[in-house]
C-alpha cells in the first residue's frame, strides 16, 4: 500500500498533466464544490475525521486550523501554500510541483472555498526553478480548463492562485516571513499573537498550508475522511511522504501509511550503502532530535511513535547515518546551517546560533574543551523559547540530542584533537 | 479595564494594553531595548521576557497583550533567567568599549546589563566587527555596538516618514544602514540619537566632548518654530554641550527636530559679539556698558526731541523673548513712538486690525492628530514646523485628508490627499475657486467683491471644499508662505470664509518661533500689550524702511537677511543717523550700518518665555552665562528705560516682566476669525516664489544659520547652494 494519496498518479505517463489527472478523476471533488455538495462546515468535518495533521512540520490539526478563519466576515481572505521546502532533508514537495500540481491546485481551490478566499498564492522555494515552472503551466492549464478564475463553471465562485518564487530563504519557510515576502518585504518572522488567521497576508485573514497538506484534500474528500484515518492509525491519519537520504542504496521520497516501521522504510530505501551499520537517524528534518540507531530501529514512522522515541515526525525527512559518521562534524555543519540562516531579527537566535556553531567548529578542529560542552547545553538553552519563530528552537535541539546521544564522540574530539571514526 | 496581577501586586490595565505598557504604569521596571512607547512593538530584543501563569514558554511583555485574571511574574527564576540569557547573548559581540563610548553613563545596554549581565564573560570566540557609515553632519556612528533593536529603522519609517535607516543583511550578518551609501536628511533625523539604546547612533557635534555625568540639564524651550519644543539643555563649564528633548505630550511628545537639537551650535560662532562698541568717526571703539547704553539713549533722546519719535523705529526677532518684546515697545512708546515690530517677513500689513489678538492655532497642536481633514494654504509643513507636520501626519494615517493650495508642489513624506498648486500669483485665485464651491454647496451669498476675483471652479478645488465640507473636525491653516505674500490680507480673509463656510476652524502656523509672544506683547505698530488699542498706529518694519528714519533699534535681527526687504533695509539703515544694534552676532555688514552695538544673550543665555501658536507660555531660565559681556537683552532695555526716563522700569527680573503682561492678557478674548474685507483684485500681483522660499529650514534665524553643522546638512547645502 503505497503512493494512495499525494503520488497517486506516480506511475502513469507525464503524470503532471491536466489530462492525465482528470483521466485518475482529478477535479472531480473541485467541481462538486462547485456544484454545491458541499459545504465547508462538511469540509471541515471531514477532515476533522481524517486526523490530517499539517505536513510541514509542526503537526498542527488541519481541520481545525481551518475552522480558526473568520470566513464569513467580509473582506479579502487569503489560502497560501509553503512550498518552500527549506528544511535540509527534505524534497517531498518538490516532487508534489512536479509530478502532480493539479492536485495541489485542487486542495487549495477547495482550501479556498472552506475559508472564503478567493485568492490563493504558492510561495515556492527559490532554487525550485523546474517545479515553479511546471506548476505555473498547470496553473494556465487550469485556468484555460475553467477551472480557475472568476465564477468558475457558472457557479458564482470565484478563485485562483499567483505563484511567489522566494528569494532562497530558509526562514521565509517559516509562514510569517513568508507572508512578509509575499508583501515584498525581508523575510522576517512576525510575533504573535496575532497570529495569520487574524492578521495575514496584506493584514487580512489568511491560511497557510503546506503543499503536501493541500494535496492530501481532495482525496480525503474523494474518500471520505474515516477511510484517509484508516491508512494511517488513530490521531496519525493518512500516509506521509517521508524523503529518506544519507547512507542508503536508494534514497527518495516514499509515500506510505503513517505507522509503517522504521525497518521497512529503510528497506524500501534498499538498505544501508555498502551494508554498513545504521549509527544515526534524523527522523524529521535536520531540525529534529537524532536518535540512535536501537531507538530508530524500533520506532514507527508516525507522530506518536517518533515523539515517544525522543524526536519528532516534522517534515518527514529521514536522514540516515552509517557508522563512518563523524557526528561532531555533522553537527557541525548543522549549526553552522542555522548560523547562516538565522534571520538576525532576534537576540537570541542571531547572537546564539553563531556561537553555537563557533563552538562546535572548534570542538570538531580539536580546539574545545570540556567546558564547551557545558556552554553549547547552556547555550542552547538560553536559545531555546526564547525566540519570535521556531528557528531558535531548531538550532537548539539538535545541539541537545547530539550532545545527549554523542557525547562520547565530542570528548573524542576533545580529548584526542581528532575524530573518533575517521581512521 | 481588565484585572491582572504583576509579581503578586493587583493592578487594573487598559484593554489592550500590553503588558509591559501595565507594568510601566504600575512602577514595575521590565528591562526592555526595542520597546519605545512611540513606535510600533518589534519584539526582537527579547529582553522584556517575563513569566505568564500557565504558560510554558517566557512571552515578551511589549508583545503581549493584557487578559483578564492573567498573573505576571517579571522577577521569578525562569524571567530572570530569560533575560539573563538575552543580556549574554547582547554583550557577546558588544565591544564593551564604554570608556570611549559617548553613550557610556546614559546607555541602556550598560544600566541594563548591571542588574542582568555577569560580572565575567564566558564568550572566548571572536567578536563582530561592523563598519561604521557616513549618515551625514548630525548622527556619528559605531555600528559594531548596535544591538539590531530597530528603534532607529521603525522611526525613520514611522515617524519621519521616510526609511533612511534599514536592516540590511541576515543572522549575524545583520547591518543597519542605508543600503546604498547615502547621508540621513530628514529634518527629525536626530532623534534616532535619542532612540539608540547603545551608543551607536551619537551625535557627531557632541562627540567626544563631555561624559554625560558631567552635564547639567536645564529645562529650555526652542525659538526656531511655533511650536516651542521643549529642551533639556546639558551644560558643562558654562558652556551648552548639546540639546535634548524634554518630554511633553502636548508640545513635541519625545521628539524634536534637528533644529532645535544643533542650534546650540551656533552659540560660540566666531561672529558673536562679546564687548559694546560705538563708532566714532568712523571707527569701532570697544567701551564698557555704561559708555555704550549712555551714548544710546543720548541718540535717541536727542533725535527723540530734534524729530519726534515718530523717527525712532525698532524691530525685534522671532526668536527674542516676549519679555524683551513687551520691554522694547514700553521703551519706544515711552519716547512717544509706536514704531515697533517684528514682522520682517512681512510685506502686507493691511490686515493687521483683523489679525486676532495673536497667530494661533484656534484650537491644542494635539488636536490635529485628530483632524479628519485641514487644508493648509502656502506650507511646506514638514519643513517650516516639523512637529506640526509630525502631528498632521499622524492624522492623515488615520485616514484625515491632508489638502493643500501651495505655489509650488512640494513633496511630502505622507499620504496627501490634494496639492493645489498655484503660482504665487494665482494663490487668491486658487482660494476664491475654493470658496466660491463652498458658496454653491452651502447656497450662500458671496460676500462682497468675492466675484470680483471671477472665482471659476475646478474639479481640485470642488474636492476640496467638499472634502472640507463634509469632514467631522476639519481646519483650514495659514501657513508661512501667506505670511511672506504681498495679499496676505486676501489670503487670511480668503482662508478663513472657506473656514467658515466648511464649518472648519481657522488657524495660523505663525511664521515665527514667538510670533505669538511678538504680538501679546504689543510688538506691533497698532496695537499695545495686550492687544491694547492706540489712537494711531505707528509704522511697520516696511514702512519704517520706506521712510527712512533717523534712528533705528534692531533686536536680535540681521535685517538684511531676516527680512524679505533686505537689500532696502541695508540703504535706509545706512542712511540713518544712528543704528543701535543689539545683537548676539556682528558681520562686516552689521558694522557698516550699525553706530551702536550692544551684545545680547542668546535664549540659552537668558531667561524668559515663549508663547506657542496654541497659546502655551512656556518660561525658562539661563543655563549658561552670556558670552563675554553680553548681556539679556530684557536687562539692557530695563537700563534704556531708566537713562530715557521711562517710568516703572524698575524690574527686577524678567519673571516680573512676565507677570505684568500676563495680568495685561488675562480674560482678553483671543478670537481666531479674520473678519472678511473686500479683496483687491491687484493685490498680489508682485509676488514671487523667491519671497515665498526665502526662509528656507536652516536660514530661519541668526543663530541657526551659524550652526554649522546644520550648514552641513543635505538642507543647509541646497540653501548655500540656491545663495
Amino acid at each position: 500500500m503505497a503512493n494512495d494519496v499525494c503520488f497517486r498518479t506516480l506511475d502513469q505517463d507525464k503524470p503532471w498533466t491536466l489530462d492525465t489527472y482528470l483521466s485518475a478523476g482529478g477535479y472531480d471533488e473541485w467541481k462538486k464544490v462547485l456544484k454545491g455538495e458541499f459545504t465547508p462546515e462538511q469540509i471541515i468535518a471531514e477532515l476533522k475525521t481524517s486526523a490530517l495533521r499539517g505536513r510541514g512540520g509542526a503537526g498542527f490539526p488541519t481541520g481545525l486550523k481551518w475552522s480558526f478563519m473568520p470566513r464569513n466576515v467580509p473582506g479579502q481572505k487569503y489560502i497560501v501554500c509553503n512550498s518552500d521546502e527549506g528544511e535540509p532533508g527534505t524534497c517531498k514537495d518538490r516532487d508534489i510541483l512536479r509530478f502532480n500540481p493539479h492536485q495541489l491546485i485542487e486542495g487549495m481551490a477547495i482550501a479556498g472555498f472552506t475559508i472564503g478566499a478567493t485568492q490563493g498564492y504558492n510561495y515556492i522555494r527559490g532554487e525550485f526553478w523546474e517545479p515553479y515552472k511546471r506548476f505555473q503551466a498547470a496553473i494556465e492549464d487550469a485556468r484555460a480548463a475553467g477551472l480557475l478564475g472568476k465564477n468558475i463553471m457558472g457557479s458564482g465562485i470565484d478563485f485562483d492562485i499567483e505563484v511567489h518564487l522566494g528569494g532562497g530563504a530558509y526562514v521565509c519557510g517559516e509562514e510569517t516571513a513568508l507572508i512578509e515576502s509575499i508583501e515584498g518585504k525581508k523575510g522576517q518572522p512576525r510575533f504573535k499573537p496575532p497570529f495569520p488567521a487574524s492578521y495575514g497576508l496584506y493584514g487580512r485573514p489568511t491560511t497557510i498550508n503546506n503543499t503536501e497538506t493541500l494535496s492530501s484534500v481532495p482525496m480525503i474528500l474523494k474518500n471520505g475522511g474515516q477511510w484517509f484515518l484508516e491508512l494511517g492509525k488513530p490521531n496519525n491519519g493518512g500516509t506521509k511522504i517521508f524523503s529518506v537520504s544519507g547512507h542508503v542504496n536508494k534514497p527518495g521520497n516514499f509515500e506510505i501509511p503513517m505507522g509503517t516501521p522504521f525497518s521497512e522504510l529503510l528497506e524500501m530505501a534498499g538498505g544501508m550503502l555498502e551494508g554498513r551499520k545504521l549509527k544515526a537517524v534524523i527522523p524529521g528534518g535536520s531540525s529534529t532530535p537524532v536518535l540512535t540507531a536501537d531507538v530508530a530501529m524500533g520506532m514507527n514512522m508516525d507522530y506518536d511513535s517518533i515523539s515517544k522515541a525522543g524526536s519528532m515526525l516534522g517534515a518527514g525527512s529521514v536522514i540516515i547515518m552509517d557508522e563512518t559518521t563523524c557526528m561532531v562534524k555533522t553537527l557541525a555543519r548543522l549549526s553552522h546551517f542555522y548560523y547562516e540562516e538565522s534571520c538576525g531579527q532576534c537576540t537570541p537566535c542571531r547572537e546564539g546560533t553563531g556561537w553555537l556553531s563557533r563552538m562546535v567548529h572548534r570542538i570538531e578542529h580539536g580546539q574545545g574543551n570540556q567546558e564547551d560542552l557545558d556552554k553549547l547545553l547552556d547555550v542552547a538553552g538560553k536559545i531555546e523559547g526564547h525566540t519570535i519563530c521556531a528557528l531558535g528552537d531548531a538550532a537548539a535541539l539538535p545541539v541537545k540530542s547530539f550532545l545527549k546521544n554523542f557525547s562520547d564522540e565530542f570528548r573524542y574530539h576533545i580529548d584526542h584533537k581528532k575524530c573518533m571514526v575517521a581512521n | 479595564m481588565v484585572n491582572i496581577e504583576i509579581n503578586g501586586i493587583p493592578i487594573k490595565a487598559e484593554d489592550g494594553a500590553m503588558v509591559i505598557e501595565a507594568a510601566d504604569a504600575a512602577g514595575v521596571t521590565i528591562p526592555r531595548f526595542c520597546y519605545h512607547k512611540k513606535l510600533s512593538i518589534a519584539a526582537n530584543c527579547r529582553m522584556c521576557l517575563v513569566e505568564v501563569e500557565k504558560v510554558g514558554k517566557p512571552l515578551p511583555a511589549c508583545a503581549t497583550p493584557v487578559t483578564d485574571g492573567m498573573k505576571v511574574f517579571t522577577r521569578s527564576p525562569k524571567a530572570i533567567s530569560a533575560q539573563k540569557g538575552v543580556m549574554e547573548f547582547l554583550l557577546i559581540n558588544h565591544p564593551l568599549d564604554c570608556p570611549i563610548c559617548d553613550q557610556g553613563g546614559e546607555c541602556d545596554l550598560q544600566e541594563i546589563a548591571v542588574g542582568f549581565g555577569s560580572g565575567v564573560s564566558t564568550y572566548t570566540e571572536g567578536k563582530r566587527v561592523v563598519p561604521d557609515k557616513d549618515l551625514g553632519p548630525l548622527i556619528s556612528t559605531d555600528m559594531t555596538r548596535c544591538i539590531h533593536c530597530t528603534r532607529c529603522v521603525r522611526f525613520g519609517q514611522e515617524v519621519a516618514g521616510i526609511m533612511e535607516l534599514g536592516a540590511t543583511g541576515r543572522g549575524e550578518h545583520m547591518r543597519i544602514g542605508t543600503y546604498v551609501a547615502k547621508t540621513v536628511d530628514s529634518e527629525l533625523s536626530g532623534n534616532v540619537i535619542d532612540l539608540c539604546p547603545v551608543g551607536a547612533l551619537t551625535s557627531k557635534p557632541f562627540r567626544f566632548t563631555a561624559r554625560p555625568w558631567e552635564l547639567t540639564k536645564f529645562n529650555s524651550v526652542s525659538p526656531h518654530d511655533c511650536v516651542g519644543s521643549n529642551l533639556h539643555l546639558d551644560v558643562l563649564n558654562n558652556k551648552v554641550m548639546r540639546a535634548l528633548p524634554r518630554e511633553n505630550e502636548a508640545v513635541n511628545e519625545t521628539w524634536i527636530a534637528d533644529r532645535d537639537r544643533y542650534s546650540y551650535l551656533g552659540l560660540d560662532h566666531e561672529e558673536r559679539l562679546t564687548s559694546p562698541m560705538i563708532k566714532q568717526d568712523g571707527q569701532w571703539h570697544e567701551v564698557d556698558w555704561d559708555t555704550a547704553l549712555t551714548h544710546a539713549a543720548t541718540k535717541l533722546r536727542d533725535i527723540g526731541q530734534k524729530d519726534g519719535g515718530g523717527q525712532i523705529g525698532a524691530v525685534g526677532s522671532y526668536t527674542s523673548t516676549t519679555e524683551e518684546h513687551y520691554l522694547l515697545q514700553r521703551v519706544m512708546r515711552g519716547m512717544a513712538s509706536d514704531n515697533v515690530d517684528h514682522r520682517l517677513r512681512q510685506q502686507d500689513f493691511r490686515g493687521q486690525d483683523s489679525t486676532a489678538l495673536y497667530p494661533n492655532l484656534g484650537q491644542s497642536i494635539v488636536d490635529l492628530e485628530n483632524l479628519d481633514a485641514a487644508l493648509l494654504i502656502g506650507s511646506n509643513i514638514q519643513k517650516d514646523q516639523p512637529l506640526i507636520g509630525n502631528r498632521l501626519r499622524k492624522a492623515a494615517i488615520k485616514g484625515g485628508k491632508l489638502m493643500f493650495v501651495n505655489p509650488k508642489d512640494y513633496s511630502f513624506r505622507m499620504p496627501v490627499a490634494n496639492q493645489l498648486v498655484a503660482e504665487p500669483t494665482n494663490m487668491i485665485a486658487a482660494l476664491a475657486g475654493i470658496a466660491k464651491a463652498l458658496l454653491d454647496i452651502t447656497g450662500e451669498k458671496p460676500p462682497e467683491g468675492l466675484t470680483d476675483l471671477a472665482p471659476t471652479v475646478s474639479d481640485a478645488q470642488q474636492a476640496i471644499a467638499k472634502q472640507l465640507h463634509e469632514s467631522g473636525k476639519a481646519s483650514v491653516l495659514i501657513g508661512n508662505q501667506v505670511a511672506y505674500h504681498p495679499a496676505q490680507t486676501e489670503l487670511c480673509s480668503l482662508a478663513a470664509l472657506i473656514a467658515r463656510l466648511s464649518g472648519a476652524c481657522f488657524g495660523s502656523l505663525a511664521e515665527g518661533g514667538n510670533s505669538a509672544g511678538a504680538w501679546l506683547a504689543g510688538a506691533v505698530p497698532h496695537r499695545g500689550a495686550a492687544g491694547e488699542t492706540i489712537t494711531s498706529a505707528g509704522m511697520d518694519w516696511k514702512a519704517q524702511l520706506d521712510a527712512k528714519l533717523k534712528a533705528y533699534v534692531l533686536m536680535g535681527v540681521e535685517p538684511e537677511r531676516d527680512s524679505l526687504s533686505g537689500a532696502d533695509s541695508i540703504s535706509s539703515l545706512q542712511a540713518a543717523d544712528t543704528v543701535i544694534a543689539m545683537t548676539a552676532y556682528v558681520t562686516d555688514c552689521m558694522r557698516d550700518y550699525a553706530d551702536v552695538l550692544l551684545p545680547i544673550a542668546l535664549f540659552p543665555e537668558t531667561s524668559g518665555t515663549y508663547v506657542n501658536i496654541e497659546g502655551r507660555w512656556q518660561s525658562f531660565t539661563g543655563c549658561v552665562k552670556p558670552m563675554g559681556d553680553a548681556r539679556p537683552a530684557w536687562k539692557i532695555l530695563r537700563v534704556m528705560g531708566n537713562l530715557l526716563n521711562i517710568d516703572g522700569f524698575d524690574y527686577m527680573s524678567s519673571e516680573e516682566v512676565r507677570d505684568e503682561l500676563k495680568a495685561a492678557c488675562e480674560g482678553k478674548p483671543v478670537s481666531n476669525d479674520f473678519p472678511w474685507t473686500r479683496p483687491d483684485v491687484s493685490a498680489g500681483k508682485g509676488a514671487t516664489m523667491s519671497d515665498l522660499e526665502a526662509f528656507p529650514i536652516y536660514a530661519v534665524d541668526p543663530m541657526v544659520r551659524r550652526s554649522t553643522a546644520l550648514q552641513q546638512t543635505a538642507d543647509g547645502v541646497a540653501t548655500a547652494k540656491a545663495n
